[in-house]
């Protein structure tokens, strides 16, 4: 029987994140963002193995092994920021993000250009989000004292925050004009919420599959 | 050194009778109480960056008028846990359990700035939790930002989102900058042109916490930031307004300041709903319970009565 290696401790205001190192290596990076609801993978998927560097995987907020935090208030902007914490830690990195991962991967690509070589968009759960304007909000309330990840409030908060397409359009342009990379985001994922349709239609995304994007990245 | 008992004072100014706790989903909420606790109750929520001192001018006269009036300070504000994780959404949730601890019955609300926006998210998501509102220079603006060239706006957002993210970097070991009673005043002051030096004073000697040999440091927790970015749009905001199922008394300042939203009364005329009326204060700024508390109390009397 073997027990799950001790992940790396990153803090974010009060929680501590989980980043866990999948891989060793020389290279750059390959930083794995998890879809809502998820946790790290343990091994470095099937999928993504042909990644010639490090590859890295962090938990979110409320999920996995980092902190679940009282009371919610959860907002993609904030698993931006944790994202980025990972980011201080690893330095320059290719990003996959899967889902809600893909989502904050896009992000991340516009707002550390410089950091971020390349972002990998894929399918998963909490893709599509509250979609692209705001419905008729509800009075959230959760069983606070559901002890297991992932915390009922980043489910329910992080599946009905508005994605609007304009919104995650700037994130693209803000990648293409400071990051000197072009492409600078892969869209890999089939399904196609309104923000993805114009991120995919911006100038400096192609829509390709994993493998094809993790080559193009690599060799960057 | 100046102790705080001795600025513990300001004309008009009166402390809450009572003081509680509630606990909101884990987060603890400090609740404050003035006038007789048989009374019926009206909420007064306070706008960002404050506390529910702001309300020490108004809730007095409220409560010497036959009224229990509760307020609290909000997640991460004032004598509240400073919580990991901020949101609107959580921000109305909390105050769903302050309203809950005080009574089921449906109560009036009066808000200030953001916590009168978070009011009319109340509105619509718990209707059934309120009667009346009073929205104090909380009005949404329709405004969208000034026009600026695409290459401008791309540096600017560039340099908002770094140092967004720089201050998320830095949340886990920040502290607020300590100083004497009269710097953390002067500090507020930048963003509060219009009041007093004394007002500022008396604010920051029930709003500080001792720092040490350091002197004090603002309660409010170092890891919130003005400003920020998200997918919000201001008409999101307008479109909360024609629905609106309880009568409205809006008040407006009519002094642009740097706290405030600018809504200038012809701006939300066309969004309001039926049963509102809006009044405009001339020469007055967005904090007009402070500027202005018997007007304003005068106004939210005749309203609830």
């Amino acid at each position: 029987m073997s027990t799950a290696p001790t992940p790396i401790r990153l803090h974010h205001n009060q929680v501590e994140l989980a980043l866990h190192e999948l891989r060793g290596g020389e290279g750059r990076t390959l930083l794995l963002l998890h879809a809502l609801g998820e946790a790290s993978p343990t091994r470095v998927p099937t999928a993504l193995d042909a990644w010639p560097g490090p590859v890295h995987a962090l938990d979110f907020t409320g999920h996995g092994r980092s902190t679940i935090p009282t009371g919610g208030g959860y907002t993609a902007e904030t698993l931006l920021a944790d994202a980025d914490a990972a980011l201080a830690h690893l330095g320059q990195v290719t990003v996959h993000g899967r889902g809600l991962g893909a989502y904050v991967a896009l992000m991340l690509a516009g707002a550390r250009p410089t950091d971020v070589r390349g972002a990998v968009l894929a399918d998963g759960p909490g893709l599509a989000g509250g979609g692209p304007s705001p419905s008729s909000p509800v009075l959230l309330r959760v069983d606070p004292a559901a002890p297991q990840p992932p915390d009922p409030y980043a489910l329910a908060e992080l599946s009905s925050d508005v994605r609007p397409p304009d919104y995650a359009a700037t994130f693209v342009r803000q990648a293409v004009h400071f990051s000197g990379l072009d492409p600078c985001v892969s869209v890999s994922a089939r399904v196609r919420p309104e923000w993805l349709t114009a991120v995919a239609g911006q100038v400096g995304v192609v829509e390709e599959p994993v493998a094809a994007a993790l080559a193009r990245y690599a060799a960057v | 050194m100046t102790s705080a008992s001795d600025l513990h004072s300001f004309p008009g100014a009166r402390r809450p009778d009572r003081s509680a706790r509630v606990d909101a989903s884990g987060v603890s909420i400090a609740v404050y109480e003035w006038g007789d606790a048989a009374a019926p109750p009206v909420m007064l929520v306070h706008g960002g960056f404050d506390f529910a001192g702001t309300f020490d001018l108004l809730a007095p006269l409220l409560a010497d008028a036959g009224w229990r009036v509760v307020s609290w300070d909000q997640r991460g504000h004032g004598a509240s846990q400073h919580a990991a994780l901020y949101s609107w959404d959580a921000d109305v949730r909390d105050a769903v359990a302050v309203i809950d601890s005080i009574t089921l019955e449906p109560v009036p609300v009066v808000g200030h700035s953001k916590g009168a926006a978070l009011m009319l998210q109340l509105a619509e998501v718990a209707p059934w939790r309120m009667t009346r509102m009073v929205n104090l220079d909380g009005l949404p603006s329709g405004r969208s930002a000034p026009d600026v060239a695409d290459h401008e706006r791309t540096r600017m957002l560039a340099e908002e989102l770094s140092s967004w993210l720089d201050h998320h970097r830095r949340t886990h070991e920040l502290q607020r900058k300590p100083g004497t009673l009269e710097d953390l005043a002067a500090r507020r002051g930048k963003m509060n042109p219009r009041l007093s030096p004394e007002w500022l004073l008396y604010l920051a000697t029930i709003g500080a916490t001792p720092a040490g040999d350091d002197g004090w440091r603002w309660s409010i927790d170092p890891a919130l930031r003005f400003g920020g970015f998200g997918p919000f749009r201001p008409d999101w905001s307008l479109n909360r307004l024609p629905g609106l199922s309880v009568p409205m008394l809006g008040v407006l300042g009519t002094i642009e300041e740097p706290m405030g939203w600018g809504t200038a009364l012809s701006e939300v005329e066309p969004f309001l709903p039926p049963d509102a009326t809006v009044v405009a204060l001339p020469d007055t700024g967005h904090f007009l319970h402070i500027e202005r508390p018997v007007e304003v109390a005068e106004l939210v009397l005749e309203f609830l009565s």
